[in-house]
């Protein structure tokens, strides 16, 4: 269990600023999803706190011990690898149980946690064979299993779900979750997928250009964006922006419906031309115009849309966020 | 149908063209050894079939009366000798350059491998130098000496384009599970990398034993000689060929590589392949 901190940290390669300046606490236990577009730096920043990079600036403090000079073997930290990185050339349970033998371990005691570590991941089965003989949930599984078994004190995992196939990556995301809670690992988890980090993070630290644009729980990140990156980067489709009198106003897909279908009274209306209409079945996706502005509308209700026609759509007033136009920043009103 | 017939003939008439261009120059090897030097001089005979009785002079030749076993055994000397050398050498060098150099390794393994096209006909004449210098002239030792200069570059070469085809997160998470960087090379890295070791092994044993230009050139005797050059001294005198001698000596001692090819063929092409597919 353990409390990583950041302070001004910076990781330039060259010209390119990688990490331009993070200053993060992440709490004992605590689920931190790091979010961004790929080129963000979450990834440098995962592997700084590894140690597998050395930072140009700054400190790296894991349980009140800087850790900057410390190889990545002594940080009492395990990684999940995107690609797994399992040993190709061992067993599935040698692969657990490799961590345990550089350690030192002797072989009851090493036998004991590989078969505690695979019982918790549901692997117990698979460990006579080799990483080419299992599925790529199952080698995820290994991964985590091996990540495991040390009983680290902060678990980094970098896009540990990205190679699976959307339906086995649903349950491995439920999964991860609840084992998480189980064990209370602090755990840091790069993801450049939204569902990811909002279903899995207690904070989301929502990445761009080497520095963090905003953190927070899903819900902040969520309904209170900081700025039109992170309001445009989060949700699926992203926030709907229009200019007016030299602010942008933001508004979720969600929020902008048929006036008819709103029952308050403070909205904003809006005249939306209808150029598309995407049924996905519990929903349909809305795609139009409100001036020269592309929106989308999120529409879970029954209601007559045509492609080409105009409608009286409103956001309710409490729901629209304002940006600068020029800064992006969000001003409160 | 037609159509069919016609690809089968010519897939299969293909693949007995190769397997006799492949294996006729070891049947015509195979068959001189034991035949009498009647037979094999006269024009009028079938070159592929014995036309008189068989007979062991030429192998009583190449093993009573020239020192083949000794040839043998100094090719099987230096080829370990310089096999260990070049493993020693390229294995280290191959890593670096393929992990911890960046853009400069690359060049460099470039460059590496053009010194590796500089001819030996040019190259004896300096190293000869070197070799007399050092007193090694007429010593089984310039050879472990001079081999090396174009099997570690080769081989490390080879090595190179091996160790990056190996995922840099397996060396990592080694790193991550407790390893200090030798411990992740011994443990994890060089394990993976055997397909390539084995073939950068057996790659060094046959430039070696078929080495020619600079045994030629730095051994005299006849008992320090390897077999590229103790076969074709010892038994071309003259305008004489001993030719069921020179192709028994021959086939005798390809008959080793054949083995090791053999045993190790799976390896051997999935270190080739690994090395030039990227992932």
């Amino acid at each position: 269990m353990a409390v990583v901190e950041l302070i001004g940290i910076k990781k330039y390669f060259g010209h390119v600023k990688a990490v331009d300046g993070i200053d993060l606490e992440i709490k004992d236990g605590e689920f931190l999803a790091l979010l961004g577009p790929s080129g963000s730096g979450k990834t440098t920043l995962m592997r700084l706190i590894a140690g597998l990079e050395s930072s140009t600036e700054g400190k790296i403090i894991i349980n009140g011990e800087i850790v900057n000079e410390v190889p990545p073997r002594a940080r009492g930290i395990a990684m999940v690898f995107q690609s797994y990185a399992l040993y190709p050339h061992k067993t599935i349970f040698k692969n657990i149980a490799f961590p345990l033998v550089v350690e030192g371990l002797n072989k009851e005691e090493i036998k004991k946690k590989v078969l505690w570590a695979a019982g918790l991941l549901g692997i117990g089965h698979l460990l006579d064979r080799m990483p080419s003989q299992v599925s790529g949930g199952e080698k995820q599984r290994v991964a985590i299993a091996r990540a495991l078994v040390r009983r680290p004190k902060v678990l980094l995992m970098d896009e540990p779900l990205s190679n699976l196939d959307a339906k086995v990556r649903h349950t491995a995301r439920e999964e991860l979750k609840l084992f998480q809670r189980e064990i209370a690992v602090t755990t840091v988890y790069v993801t450049h997928d939204q569902a990811e980090a909002m279903g899995l993070g207690d904070r989301i630290a929502v990445m761009n250009e080497g520095i963090i644009r905003q953190i927070g729980t899903p819900e902040e990140i969520y309904h209170e964006p900081v700025n039109t990156f992170v309001a445009g980067f989060v949700g699926i489709p992203p926030m709907n922006f229009i200019e007016q009198d030299s602010v942008i106003i933001g508004f979720r897909p969600e929020t902008f419906l048929p006036t008819e279908l709103i029952p308050d009274k403070d909205l904003m209306r809006l005249r939306f031309r209808v150029e598309r209409v995407e049924n996905l079945g519990s929903h349909r996706l809305v795609y139009g115009t409100i001036g020269d502005a592309k929106v989308i509308s999120n529409l879970s209700l029954p209601y007559s849309i045509r492609e080409g026609e105009e409608y009286d759509f409103s956001v309710r007033l409490k729901d629209i966020r304002y940006f600068d136009k020029e800064k992006g920043v969000r001003i409160k009103r | 149908m037609l159509n069919r017939i016609i690809l089968r003939g010519g897939f299969y008439g293909a693949l007995i063209f190769f397997i006799v261009f492949s294996t006729a120059p070891f049947y015509v090897m195979l068959i001189t050894m034991f035949k009498r030097g009647h037979d094999l001089f006269n024009p009028n005979n079938n070159p592929f079939f014995f036309n008189e009785p068989i007979t062991l002079e030429h192998l009583d030749l190449l093993f009573t009366q020239t020192l083949y076993t000794k040839f043998l055994l100094n090719t099987f000397l230096v080829g370990i000798s310089v096999v260990a050398i070049t493993i020693i050498f390229a294995v280290p060098a191959a890593l670096s350059l393929a992990r911890m150099a960046g853009r400069w390794g690359e060049n460099l393994g470039i460059g590496i491998f053009l010194t590796y096209l500089i001819p030996p006909t040019l190259l004896f004449i300096p190293l000869s130098r070197v070799v007399s210098t050092l007193g090694l002239q007429n010593s089984l030792w310039s050879l472990i000496l001079v081999y090396p200069t174009f099997t570690v570059p080769f081989c490390t070469w080879l090595l190179m384009s091996f160790f990056k085809s190996i995922p840099r997160e397996i060396e990592e998470q080694a790193l991550i599970d407790g390893c200090s960087r030798i411990d992740a090379f011994f443990k994890i890295l060089l394990p993976i990398s055997i397909p390539g070791i084995i073939t950068v092994i057996v790659f060094t044993f046959t430039l070696v034993a078929h080495e020619y230009i600079y045994a030629l050139a730095f051994i005299q005797d006849s008992g320090k000689k390897t077999i590229g050059i103790g076969m074709t001294t010892e038994l071309v005198r003259g305008d004489v060929f001993y030719w069921g001698a020179l192709m028994g000596g021959a086939l005798i001692a390809s008959i080793p590589v054949a083995i090791l090819y053999t045993l190790f063929l799976d390896r051997i092409i999935s270190g080739l392949s690994m090395g030039t597919a990227k992932r």
